[in-house]
């Protein structure tokens, strides 16, 4: 919807670049209707508006692509002192004004003086298919894509057979015209959809056959009622419908599940950037961190600091928030270790309290820094909308991002441990602390640089949850006791076995959840968890050899 | 015990009197100081948590009434005395709500109690101040089928928000199927099953309603919209009503925008999501969603402009918004105010017996006028969102709608009334023609 809608204002703009010439030779002819349909719009109830947006779209006055663009924009004006309507743009010392009968601009005045046309979102559908009648010309094949599908839609409607009379007549001169196979088709499927109400049963089997590979929910709800006797009379085409609906329906189940497959990948993904640092922390230092999640919190309000201070650009004040975290919470990471940690290594449960205090420490400076409230972080314009495979499955780029990512972080963190002298150092002392020692290994240093890493780590998961879940005190509470169930469930000390488990963690619980609720999902998933941990105690992948005495 | 030397014994001694000769008078000072204050203020108990979870929707509450006694202060105070505020937390937590609630009413001997977000707190003081014969103006709108003497609901009842709202989507937008999504608690259930009642009532079938919960802070959405866009392309109108709360709304409107289900294909009607829920998000791709309330910050009358500016200065920042809850508290203060000039004293039994009948303008034009069953009547409106994070209003209620305590709807309390005038209890049944006692099960 993004992107057509961008689309939409860019043509906007191209064509608010040419119409002025070309509108400065017609200004004069504006013809009578188009002036008393311009004049009118401020008055008009919603459904009266929008029966003035289908005649300004029949009028085809040159100026009407650009009002009608902007009043979708919420753009267009009108002045209280003499009630005439004008399209604006806003600028330091007000509005700027343009005539939409002479496509002129008509000076700046204050915003004082005026009142907006409003749009609700019927007239918003109204206006977006009449758009799309100017779009179907447009030099570009995304846009008359677009404008296609949007028009398709008008059939849906149902209700209003005029606009949908016109839109099957522009769509049929379009397509003879039409060059790019993928628009082409988009408009055959919409008229084979068009005659499957055609009054010969022979025409409506040709329609059958042509859709018969379609994905588009509409041509199935359109043959689910044809191949119902109560929808259609003859035999030959029920049959023929019925075929055709399960052949989509195996594909729309095929599809159902890839698209769940990747729900749970997302979501997978999600909870491994979560548990990795305390993969590390837990899994390689035995440090029980209740902070973890606080930690994850200092990273996620890294990225709202960061956009505070690169206002205008999202995307790059993102993608500089990831090391940001990483050393904001590192550093936090290195200070807990060097005043708190380390003094109790080998008691566990005083590390849980010691820790579980400065949690709640942490959040509390939240709270007196940032307010309780929840902080916007926008995102930046690369991670919205999705990408549209088909009719049927489509996969949304924020969670394609987030899956990629982690698999990023991951992959950096194993070349970490394998291939750096730090790894080495970290892969020694985890195992045998008294001989890494003794080849003159700096164990505290090592201590406090492993601990480290693990927070900062925590702190980069914090960066891309800011993409997906509220910025506030609270947010480290929610993931704590799932990157736990991850790490136990993977096996303790063992990455791999993190990757793996938070990826099929995720993965039944997006199965389950479409069946159980996702309260009941949820619960179902920790008891399976549970029965599993009881079976063996040290998770999927358990450490083997001396490593495993600890 | 070994004695002391005398010396030592008499110096200790004179020293105890000494501190003792210091102390009564501040003693007899503070004493005087209390007296005084007991006679020359009126107490007004504010109950809003100001910590954990339901502070970003209740400190803005507090705030509200602190303005509205500053303001009666400033003209004069009431019945010649200057109004107090005591202010205590309750941290979001619901038993904590009962002590705080008694401590108000048996300790600091308030004339009322503004207070309370959600239904569980409110339920949870209800029996503290039954008991204690407090007086407890409830700001939010809430699920109904409940009136007690000691309450008084300035927030909506389901026909003065749910109902209506419904009623818009399906006459106005030619809404046919229904997705009914709610956070996983008393009031999204209860609301749901009245609805759900109401729509089979209107011939919705039950395969064109689908329902769906969720826990509080729910942040994977991604298979629940999927869900509902997969009902909604079954070739009819599809709306959702969402009685989500809290956080979880931000993760849930992210997902709808990520998988392009825009508000002209599957409008969301919200419950719960007013300016101040929208001020922390970016509401770019929320234009066109609707929420239903009996207050919009953008709704244009010289009351409502002059409130919020009064509102600003005294908040000392331009950009606060203010909403539905908080004018449910202008108007409960301002009733609360007529009531006790009218009995001429702060005596509860006084001012609750006062109350039926009072009227106050609403910031947004029309009166509240309290009922005998305790509740208010109210303007509706429908507002979609706009870019700015405020609402354009698309639909307004034709009259007032009084408040409907137990909902016509639902099987078990069709026949049940509330009337604190005339028959004097919250839950008759009409059929049976008893009076069962406050818990209606």
């Amino acid at each position: 919807m993004r992107a057509l809608y961008l689309m939409l204002v860019a043509v906007g703009y191209t064509m608010g670049l040419v119409s002025p010439a070309a509108a400065a030779d017609e200004s004069t002819v504006a013809s009578a209707p188009y002036v008393t349909a311009v004049a009118e719009l401020r008055e008009a109830s919603y459904s009266r508006k929008a029966e003035i947006v289908r005649n300004l779209a029949e009028l085809r006055h040159p100026g009407t692509r650009e009002l009608l663009a902007a009043l979708l924009e919420g753009n267009v004006y009108s002045r209280t002192s003499d009630g005439k309507v004008f399209i604006v743009a806003p600028v330091p010392a007000g509005y700027a004004l343009t005539d939409p009968l002479s496509g002129k601009g008509a000076g700046t005045e204050p915003e004082t003086g005026f009142e907006k046309v409003g749009i609700n979102n019927a007239l918003r559908r109204v206006i977006r298919g009449a758009l799309a009648q100017f779009d179907l010309s447009s030099p570009d094949k995304g846009v008359r894509l677009a404008a296609v599908k949007e028009m398709l839609r008008s059939f849906e409607d149902g209700a209003n057979a005029p606009a949908a009379g016109i839109a099957m007549s522009l769509l049929d001169t379009q397509l003879k015209k039409e060059r790019d196979a993928a628009v082409k088709h988009e408009i055959e499927t919409g008229l084979a959809l068009a005659s499957l109400g055609d009054g010969s049963p022979a025409r409506r089997l040709a329609a059958i056959d042509a859709l018969g590979s379609s994905l588009n929910p509409e041509v199935y709800n359109r043959l689910v009622t044809l191949s119902d006797p109560s929808g259609e009379s003859d035999v030959n085409v029920r049959l023929a419908a019925a075929r055709a609906v399960r052949h989509i329906e195996a594909w729309r189940n095929f599809y159902g599940v890839m698209e769940m497959l990747f729900f749970g990948l997302s979501l997978g993904s999600v909870l491994v950037l979560a548990a990795t640092g305390l993969a590390i922390t837990f899994g390689v230092m035995g440090v029980i961190n209740m902070a973890h999640g606080e930690l994850m919190m200092i990273g996620a309000y890294t990225a709202y600091v960061m956009q505070q201070l690169l206002p205008s650009a999202v995307g790059t004040s993102i993608v500089l928030a990831v090391p940001g975290a990483f050393l904001v919470a590192g550093l936090v990471g290195v200070l807990m270790e060097r005043f708190i940690v380390r003094y109790l290594y080998g008691r566990p449960l005083e590390t849980l309290l010691a820790t579980f205090g400065v949690s709640l420490i942490l959040q509390q400076l939240a709270r007196d820094i940032f307010s309780a409230n929840n902080r916007p972080v926008e995102s930046p314009s690369w991670m919205a909308g999705s990408l549209q495979i088909n009719d049927a499955l489509s996969i949304t780029y924020s969670r394609l991002v987030i899956v990629l990512f982690a698999l990023a972080v991951f992959a950096l963190l194993q070349l970490i441990l394998r291939r750096t002298r730090l790894g080495l150092e970290v892969r020694a002392v985890a195992q045998n602390r008294a001989m890494a020692k003794a080849m003159g290994v700096r164990t505290g240093w090592v201590d406090a640089l492993t601990f480290g890493l693990g927070a900062g780590i925590a702190g980069i998961a914090g960066v891309a949850l800011s993409q997906l879940t509220n910025v506030g005190p609270n947010l480290g509470q929610s993931y704590i006791v799932d990157s736990f169930m991850v790490v136990v469930f993977g096996g303790v000390g063992n990455l791999w076995g993190t990757l793996i488990g938070g990826v099929s963690l995720g993965v039944a619980n997006k199965i389950l959840e479409p069946y159980a609720g996702a309260v009941l999902g949820k619960v179902l998933l920790l008891v399976c968890l549970i029965l599993f941990i009881q079976r063996r105690p040290r998770g999927l992948f358990p450490q083997k050899g001396r490593a495993a005495e600890g | 015990m070994k004695q002391l030397p005398n010396r030592e014994n008499r110096r200790r001694s004179a020293g105890r009197w000494r501190v003792l000769a210091r102390a009564v008078p501040l003693v007899c000072g503070l004493a005087a100081a209390a007296v005084a204050s007991a006679a020359d203020t009126i107490k007004v108990g504010v109950l809003h948590s100001l910590s954990g979870t339901m502070a970003i929707s209740e400190t803005t509450l507090k705030d509200t009434v602190l303005m509205l006694i500053d303001e009666q202060n400033k003209h004069g105070g009431l019945l010649g005395k200057q109004l107090e505020a005591v202010v205590v937390d309750p941290a979001s937590n619901w038993p904590l709500f009962a002590e705080k609630a008694a401590q108000l009413l048996e300790k600091d001997h308030v004339a009322v109690v503004f207070g309370c977000w959600t239904s569980v707190s409110r339920k949870s003081v209800l029996p503290v101040f039954e008991k204690d014969n407090g007086l407890l103006f409830y700001p939010v709108q809430y699920e109904g089928e409940e009136s007690s003497k000691n309450v008084i609901y300035t927030g909506a009842a389901p026909n003065q928000q749910a109902i209506p709202a419904v009623d818009y989507l399906m006459k106005e937008v030619g809404v046919k199927r229904w997705v009914l999504a709610g956070t996983d608690y008393v009031y999204p259930r209860t609301t749901n099953k009245i609805l759900a009642a109401y729509l089979s009532a209107k011939g919705v079938k039950d395969a064109d309603i689908m329902i769906n919960y969720t826990p509080f802070g729910h942040s994977d959405w991604q298979s629940i919209v999927a869900q509902i866009k997969k009902f909604g392309s079954a070739g009819k109108k599809t709306a959702v009503v969402s009685t989500i709360n809290g956080d979880a709304n931000v993760p849930f409107y992210k997902e709808l925008a990520n998988q392009k289900i825009s508000a002209e294909d599957i409008p969301v009607v919200a419950f719960s999501v007013g300016e101040e829920e929208l001020a922390g998000l970016d509401t770019k791709p929320l234009v066109g969603h609707l929420a239903a309330w009996n207050y919009f910050m953008s709704v244009d009358t010289p009351a409502n402009k002059e409130w919020i500016k009064k509102w600003h200065t005294f908040i000392k920042k331009d950009q606060r918004t203010f909403n539905d809850p908080m004018e449910a508290h202008v108007i409960g203060f301002n009733l609360w105010v007529k009531a006790v000039q009218k009995a001429g004293s702060v005596d509860t039994a006084k001012v609750i017996a006062a109350l039926p009948g009072l009227e106050t303008p609403n910031l947004t034009g029309g009166v509240a006028k309290v009922l005998p069953n305790h509740h208010i009547t109210k303007p509706v409106y429908i507002g979609e969102v706009r870019a700015d994070g405020q609402f354009d209003i698309v639909w307004k209620s034709p009259g007032l709608v009084p408040g409907d305590a137990w909902s016509d709807y639902l099987p078990g309390s069709k026949d049940i009334e509330a009337d604190w005038v005339s028959l004097q209890c919250g839950n008759y049944n009409t059929k049976t023609r008893t009076c069962s006692g406050q818990n209606y099960k």
